[in-house]
Formats: structure tokens, C-alpha cells, sequence
């Protein structure tokens, strides 16, 4: 096998091994462009939901197949939602507290003029 | 329990063990060998433990007299803040898992090393850069805003050094991260061949649990960290109120990691235990699986109840009920455990050696701490002794009382396995029932006190307080005796103590069929397992019947064993 | 020959050394996740509490350099990916390319993210007593926004210096990229720093821009 005719293989099985990578790379860029368009929307409280489905959308994505999780052995898979499940529990045993606070301890906006008076200078 | 004959056999050509395969000082420092950083470690853990021990001595020095006679108020501020932070993240948290944990998991699954024997050496530099770091701290004037690094006070007004102990701990943190990481792995991927998930000794389950623990709470325990050090090294408004932050939210953070972290430190003390009440009762653990799920449970549940530090915090009150439940529910499991080495004990034959004495005191303090506990969780009685010597006894009881017996426990246990020595026994034995009052007399007046109105953090203290002041400082010089004898005899045993052989105790596992102390491989032949743990007797006869002639020898330091006689000294 | 070369103490066989350093390094992102979760967290609790003044403090971020930085980050994941499909392959020189493209692509979004920084700072956005708004709220939205780009930026430094020495080790030769489990979990670890930035990118960049 000359030089010439190893490299045309060799070009020619690296296309092959990243069409699928190169689609879902292309995939991520149109989530992108659609979440970029969807945040000039005005959809009231349905804007930030919207842009975090995409998120999770593209990081699923990127999960699945660039990081192998659907080819892999189950166990890869356990230990990524051990994450998510505990970061799931940090957010809703916190949001057991901050919607339920009694009127005294809630935390309101203080008034701008508060902080230049409180400066030591 | 595996194919012990060949091992035997193979006899003949005995490699080195560990501790000689290589006598420089770099050969320890660039070590991978797990059961030589194990040793490191307990170097380490050791330094700190007596430092934050000295702390305390003097802490229970200043508290004898009711007016601060040693120090300032800050200095006393200080005091305790050294104590905590440096008896939680370099004793407590590493304590067990990396010592005993790094030398017996991947005997115990009868593997060659750890998974990631590089990580593991970088997992005790990090440790040491931590400690490094505390040291500084120490050394330029500490810090004064208690274990905890509460903000407004630790990020805007405190004058301590709280970003180099803050620092400190999150490179710790990392330490411990990767030890948790090689652990997974390791129990995952090593076990030997036949080594299934219900055939592990318990310690290993609690290695695993405890790993998991740790791996998913400390990080949480970083970023709490490190927006403090933001907010006072350059400004950053996180939990400044002025800014409308919430400082209650740097407790929610730091409490994730805290509350389970309490479960890092005392899960694997929970192995210990198991692996030495089978033993020295000689029965198999009554309700394996009943135990595993047991320390699941508590491993998971533990992070659902960090809230009930925060009760008077100004949390909402739907926040503290639910908290306030789930801290019940996260009682029952170690209640199983509790109730589970009783019943190994029950028609056991029970042996009193050392280790079985700091087992036994670690199930009496601890089942005192774990119901002290309950108390603390109810809601209206928290309100009462938060902040109080009651939930000072509280913790000590779980992390003295239990953790750091069962660490003596597991050092009196493995001890000829880790160093081919036994340790004179009856000295052991003493320092064993010392520990156990003096532990007592220091820390039980310590809930009177508590429940009838003494803060915790105050030096200065109203008079009626100084009784209970005085007993247990009194007791707390006896508890320093019990901690500083060990270092004596055990020191001395190195050099004199008889020879153990493979296995002193005629226990189970994995670890015992290996030479003392193993060799750099730790097995000359990969083990095979064909049998579940803790085989001291057959199934369905112990509890049955009397029947000791049908049980395992127990061989106390070969006293029974005319053919050991010839390995004294 | 070179399957040998990368077999390392204490495993016995490659694919189960291969299985661990994945499962090693899963189980370090899920720490990760939390790490960064807790900021999330944080920026959640917030934007709940005072949500006018975050969603007026997030329309000063500037979209422009955070949706090329994005795009930069998506493709470097794809350059990635194929280092590591062409290096179970084999294919040397490929590898290499896509290596110094991944690394390159890291760089920009760091260089650009500098650009932004200066201009941020330019124009008081940095919390303190000169902050361009006058909302005292609006100032934690950037307290987070300072911290979780430079911790998101620490950790893409990182990875680049990680891609830079396999790089370099690649190129040199003798280093075993066929069978060791090195690639595929620097590969992990580069792909979690992007789904970082994927979240960071709504929070920091969309919200309010209606
Ligand atoms: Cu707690």
C-alpha cells in the first residue's frame, strides 16, 4: 500500500467515523440559533422555560453522544443521575423554604439609597 | 472462606511484605502502594488529631472557672473555631477511610490496590497541602467565626484569617473527593473473582456509602466556601443582605455538605464495629442484608435532613417540619443498626479483648448520642437547646463517643495486620474502659448543663455552671490519658510485641488470609471467594442451640495454640 | 503491542481499566454538577426573590460575545469527539488535528471572554459602591455572573492545558493513544465544561431581553 492510497483510506474511514458526530454537532448549532431567536419572544413567564428546555435539549445531546452514554454500560449512566438526583434534592428541600417564609423573615428589596449611608467612607 | 490451601502452599517462597519493599524516606514519599499511604495518613490524621486535642485541653482549662481567667474573648473565639475545623476536615472526616479504609478495601475485596493507586498518593498531598494551609492559619492568628464560617459575620466583619482556613478546607475537600472516587471504583471494578455485592464484609459497604457521601456532598461544601471567600476577598454582594442575598442561604449550602458529613464520619466507624462484634462474639452478623440496606438508607436519607440546623435560623416553618420528620425517619435505619449488633451479641461467645471493649463502649455512646439525637430533631425542644451545651455533648457523643472509639477499636483490631505486632493486651484493655468514663465525665454533664441553660461558645459563664464545668474537664484530662497511653504501648509493641500471625483473632474475611503484614501484592494468588462473610459458625445453629464445639476457634493472641508458642519473643 | 503499553497496575484486563477510568471520572462530573449546582442554586433563589432586579441586571450582559462563545464551545465538543473516535482508530495525524482544533476553539472562547471581561468592567459592572444600576439587588445577579464564568473559565483552562499535554505527548510518540483510557476521559471531562456553559448561557445571557 503506497502512501497515497493509506491516506485516501484513511481520509475516507474518518469521514465515516464522524458524519454522526458532525450531525448532532450541526443539531446543537440550530438549538442554539432557535434558543438566541426564542429569548427576543416576549412570552411573558414562558421565556425562561423555554430557554432551559433548550439547554437540557442540547446537554442531552451532548450527554448521549458525545460522552457516550448511550453506548456505555448502565453503571456511567447510574453515576451521571446520582448527580442530577442530588442536585435535584438540594433544589427542592431548599424550595421548601425560601416560597414559605413567614412575613417577618421573607427577604425584600432594600431601598438603593440604604447602601451609600452604610459605607464607611 | 477461600481457597486457603493455596495461598498456604505458596508459603515457601514468601515475598517481602509491604513494609519492606523499600526502606528510603522517597520510596514512602512516591509510594502508590495503598497500604503505605494508609500509613502516611495515619501520620498525618495523627499530627492533627493531637493538635486539635491540645486545643481542646485548653478550652476545658479555660472553662474551669467561671470568669475567662486565660484568654480574651477572641482568643477563646479562636480556641474553639482551631478546635472544629481542624478536629472535623483533618481528623474526623478523613479519620477511618483513609487509613483503614485505603489498607483494608482492596485487601477486602481481595484486589491489589485501589483502583487509581497515582490518585490516591495525589489524594494525601492535597491533605497536605490543607493541612499546610490550616497550620498557616494557625500560625498568623486563626479565625474566629466557629467551625461553621457563618456569613455576614465570616464574609464582612470577622478579623480572622477565614479565607486561609476557608482555603484550607476546600483543598481537603479535594483530598477526600478523590479518595471517595477510588473507593466507587474500586469496590465496583476490583472485587475478586466470586466477590459478589452480598458477599462484601460490611466495612466494605460502609467504605462504598461513605465514598458516595462524600463524593456528592463536598463539592457542595467547595462552592459554599468559595463564594465566602468571593464575597470577602473581592466584594462580590452573595449573602450580603444589604444587597437583599440571604445569609440563611450559605447555611442551606453549607449544611448539605455538614449534616451528611456527620455520616462520612461515622459509617465507617458502623464497619468497624460490625467486623469486630462478629468476631469477638463469634456469630455471623445477625440481618446482613437488613444492614446493608440499613447503611444505604442512611447514606441517602442523610441528605434530606440537613434543615434541622437551621430551625431557628428563620426558615419557613413548612421547611423546618418537613426537616424536622425527616430527621426521624433518618433515625430508624441507624436504630436497625444498633438493635442488629445486639442481637450478634445475643448466645454469642463474647470475648473481651480489646477491640470488643471499644466496640461495646462505641454502641453504648452511641445509642446515647443517637437518642439525644431524636431529641434535637423535635421541634419545639431544638428551639430550646439550640446553641447549648446539649447539642454539644450531642455531637461529641456521636463523633468521640462513637467515630473515634470505633477509630481505637479498628486500630486495636488491625493493628497485627497492619504491623505483624500485638499489642499488649491488657494495656489495651485498661485504656479501653478509661476512655469509655472518661469520655462520660467529660460530656455527660455537659447535657445537664445544656438543657438547663448553658451556651456553648462562651467562656465567661454564670456561677451555678461551674460544677458541671469542672467534672468534665476533670474527665477530660482522663479521656487525654486514655488517648496518649496507646501511643506508648503500641509504639512498644512495634519493637516488642509478640509476633502475630496471619490471623491473631481467627476472624473471617479476606484480610486475615494473607500474611502479616502483607506483602506489596497483598495476595500471592488472586483469592477466590465461594461463601458470604462472617462464617464463624454454620448457618441456623448459633442462636439455636449451645453449641460452642461447632463454632469457629477464637485463638486470643494464640493463647490456646501450643504451636504458636514457638513465635514469642 | 501498544493495548500492553497502557495497561496499568492493579487491572488485569484493558477494557475493565478502560470501564474504570470512565466510571472515575463520571462519578468526579457528578460532583461537579454539584459543585456548580450550588450557584444554581443561589441564582434560582434569587431571581425568584427579586426578579426585576435580576432580569434588569441580565439585559447588561452582552449576547453577542456570549452566543459566539457558545457556538465556539459547541464545536470544540465536536472537534473533540472526533480526536477520540479517530485515536480508537488509530489514525494518528487526525488525532493530532483535532486535538490543536479543540484546544485553538478553548482558547478563543478564553480570549474572547477577556474582551468581554474588559468591557464588563468598562462599564461598571462589577459589584461595588460605582455599579452602573441602581437596584442593590441587581448587583448579586453579577456577583454570580463574575463567579461562575471565572470558576466555568478555571475549569476550561484546565482542560486546555490537559488537551495541550496529550498533544504534545501524541505528537512526541510512544504514548499509547489507541488503548489507553486517557482520551475518552479528558473527552468526559471537556464535554461537561460545555454543558456547564449551556446552562450558564440562558442564565447569564437570555433572561430579560424581551
Ligand atoms: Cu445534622
Amino acid at each position: 500500500m503506497t502512501a497515497q492510497t493509506r491516506s485516501r483510506t484513511d481520509r475516507a474511514e474518518l469521514w465515516r467515523l464522524s458524519r454522526g458526530s458532525l450531525v448532532i454537532g450541526v443539531a446543537l448549532m440550530a438549538l442554539l440559533a432557535l434558543t438566541l431567536v426564542f429569548a427576543y419572544v416576549p412570552m411573558g413567564a414562558w421565556n425562561a422555560p423555554v430557554s432551559y428546555a433548550i439547554a437540557a435539549a442540547k446537554a442531552l445531546l451532548v450527554a448521549a453522544f458525545f460522552m457516550k452514554l448511550k453506548s456505555s454500560p448502565a453503571l456511567l449512566t447510574l453515576a451521571a443521575l446520582a448527580g442530577l438526583f442530588w442536585l435535584a434534592t438540594l433544589f427542592a428541600l431548599s424550595l421548601t423554604d425560601y416560597p414559605f417564609r413567614q412575613a417577618g423573615e421573607r427577604i425584600t428589596a432594600p431601598v438603593p439609597s440604604r447602601i451609600g449611608t452604610e459605607s464607611p467612607l | 472462606m477461600t481457597d486457603a490451601a493455596a495461598i498456604r502452599s505458596a508459603e515457601a517462597k514468601e515475598p517481602p511484605s509491604y513494609l519492606k519493599a523499600g526502606r528510603t524516606v522517597a520510596s514512602w514519599l512516591t509510594t502508590t502502594d495503598h497500604k503505605r499511604i494508609a500509613l502516611l495518613y495515619f501520620g498525618s490524621i495523627t499530627f492533627f488529631f493531637f493538635i486539635g486535642g491540645a486545643a481542646a485541653t485548653l478550652i476545658r482549662l479555660e472553662l474551669i472557672s467561671p470568669e475567662g481567667r486565660f484568654f480574651t474573648n477572641d482568643g477563646y473565639n479562636r480556641l474553639f473555631t482551631l478546635h472544629g475545623v481542624i478536629m472535623v476536615w483533618f481528623f474526623l472526616v478523613p479519620s477511618i477511610p483513609t487509613t483503614f479504609g485505603n489498607f483494608l478495601l482492596p485487601l477486602m475485596v481481595g484486589a491489589k490496590d485501589v483502583a487509581f493507586p497515582r490518585l490516591n498518593l495525589m489524594s494525601w498531598y492535597l491533605n497536605m497541602a490543607g493541612g499546610l494551609l490550616v497550620l498557616a492559619c494557625l500560625i498568623l492568628g486563626g479565625v474566629d467565626t466557629g467551625w461553621t464560617f457563618y456569613t455576614p459575620f465570616s464574609s464582612m466583619f470577622s478579623n480572622g484569617y477565614v479565607v486561609l482556613a476557608a482555603a484550607a478546607v476546600f483543598v481537603a475537600g479535594f483530598s477526600t473527593i478523590a479518595t471517595g472516587v477510588n473507593f466507587i471504583v474500586t469496590v465496583h471494578v476490583l472485587r475478586a473473582p466470586g466477590m459478589t455485592w452480598f458477599r462484601l464484609p460490611l466495612f466494605v459497604w460502609t467504605q462504598y456509602a461513605t465514598a458516595a457521601v462524600i463524593v456528592l456532598a463536598t463539592p457542595v461544601l467547595a462552592i459554599s466556601l468559595l463564594l465566602l471567600m468571593a464575597e470577602r476577598l473581592f466584594g462580590l454582594p452573595i449573602f450580603d443582605p444589604a444587597h437583599g442575598g440571604d445569609p440563611v442561604l450559605f447555611q442551606h449550602l453549607f449544611w448539605f455538605y455538614s449534616h451528611p458529613a456527620v455520616y462520612i464520619m461515622v459509617l465507617p466507624a458502623f464497619g468497624v464495629i460490625s467486623e469486630i462484634v462478629t468476631c469477638f462474639s463469634r456469630r455471623r452478623i445477625f440481618g446482613y442484608t437488613a444492614m446493608i440496606w440499613a447503611i444505604l438508607g442512611i447514606a441517602v436519607i442523610g441528605f434530606f435532613v440537613w434543615g434541622h440546623h437551621m430551625f431557628v435560623a428563620g426558615m419557613s416553618p413548612f421547611a423546618a417540619l418537613v426537616f424536622s420528620f425527616l430527621s426521624f425517619v433518618v433515625a430508624v435505619p441507624s436504630a436497625i443498626k444498633v438493635f442488629n449488633w445486639t442481637f450478634t451479641l445475643y448466645r454469642g461467645q463474647i470475648y473481651f479483648e480489646a477491640p470488643m471493649i471499644y466496640a461495646l463502649g462505641f454502641i453504648g455512646l452511641f445509642t446515647t448520642g443517637g437518642l439525644s439525637g431524636l431529641f434535637t430533631a423535635s421541634l419545639p425542644i431544638d428551639v430550646h437547646v439550640t446553641d447549648s451545651y446539649f447539642v454539644v455533648a450531642h455531637f461529641h457523643y456521636i463523633m468521640v463517643g462513637g467515630s473515634v472509639s470505633a477509630f481505637f477499636g479498628a486500630l486495636h483490631f488491625w493493628w497485627p495486620k497492619i504491623t505483624g505486632r500485638l499489642a499488649p493486651d491488657r494495656w489495651a484493655r485498661f485504656s479501653a474502659i478509661l476512655m469509655y468514663f472518661g469520655f462520660n465525665f467529660t460530656f455527660f454533664p455537659q447535657f445537664v448543663m445544656g438543657y438547663l441553660g448553658m451556651n456553648r461558645r462562651y467562656h465567661h459563664y454564670a456561677p451555678e455552671f461551674q460544677i458541671y464545668h469542672v467534672t468534665s474537664s476533670a474527665g477530660a484530662a482522663i479521656l487525654a490519658a486514655a488517648y496518649l497511653l496507646p501511643m506508648g504501648y503500641l509504639t512498644w509493641s512495634l519493637f516488642y510485641g509478640r509476633k502475630a500471625g496471619d490471623n491473631p483473632w481467627g476472624a473471617t474475611g479476606l484480610e486475615w488470609q494473607t500474611t502479616s503484614p502483607p506483602p506489596r501484592e497483598n495476595f500471592v494468588e488472586q483469592p477466590r471467594v465461594d461463601e458470604g462473610p462472617y462464617l464463624y459458625h454454620p448457618d441456623q445453629v448459633a442462636p439455636f442451640e449451645e453449641a460452642p464445639e461447632r463454632r469457629q476457634q477464637h485463638d486470643p493472641q494464640g493463647k490456646s495454640d501450643p504451636t504458636r508458642a514457638g513465635m514469642e519473643e | 503491542m501498544s493495548n500492553d503499553a497502557a495497561l496499568k497496575e492493579p487491572f488485569e484486563s484493558l477494557d475493565r481499566q478502560r470501564l474504570s477510568a470512565a466510571l472515575g471520572m463520571w462519578i468526579f462530573l457528578a460532583s461537579e454538577v454539584l459543585f456548580f449546582g450550588g450557584m444554581f442554586l443561589g441564582m434560582t433563589i434569587y431571581r425568584q426573590i427579586h426578579p426585576d432586579a435580576i432580569m434588569e441586571a441580565a439585559r447588561e450582559t452582552n449576547v453577542l460575545f456570549g452566543s459566539i462563545n457558545t457556538a465556539l464551545l459547541l464545536i470544540s465538543s465536536v472537534t473533540m469527539v472526533l480526536a477520540d473516535k479517530a485515536a480508537e482508530k488509530g489514525l494518528k495525524s487526525a488525532v493530532l488535528a483535532f486535538l490543536a482544533a479543540t484546544a485553538a476553539l478553548g482558547l478563543c472562547f478564553l480570549v474572547l471572554k477577556g474582551f468581554e471581561y474588559r468591557e464588563d468592567i468598562h462599564e461598571h459592572l462589577v459589584p461595588g459602591p460605582d455599579f452602573k444600576l441602581h437596584t442593590p439587588a441587581a448587583q448579586l445577579f453579577f456577583g454570580f455572573y463574575w463567579i461562575m464564568t471565572g470558576v466555568h473559565a478555571v475549569h476550561l483552562t484546565i482542560a486546555i492545558v490537559a488537551v495541550s499535554t496529550y498533544f504534545v505527548r501524541i505528537w512526541r510518540g510512544g504514548f499509547p493513544f489507541e488503548g489507553s483510557a486517557a482520551l475518552p476521559v479528558l473527552g468526559l471531562y471537556w464535554h461537561l465544561v460545555d454543558i456547564i456553559w449551556i446552562f450558564l448561557y440562558p442564565l447569564l445571557y437570555l433572561g430579560g431581553r424581551t
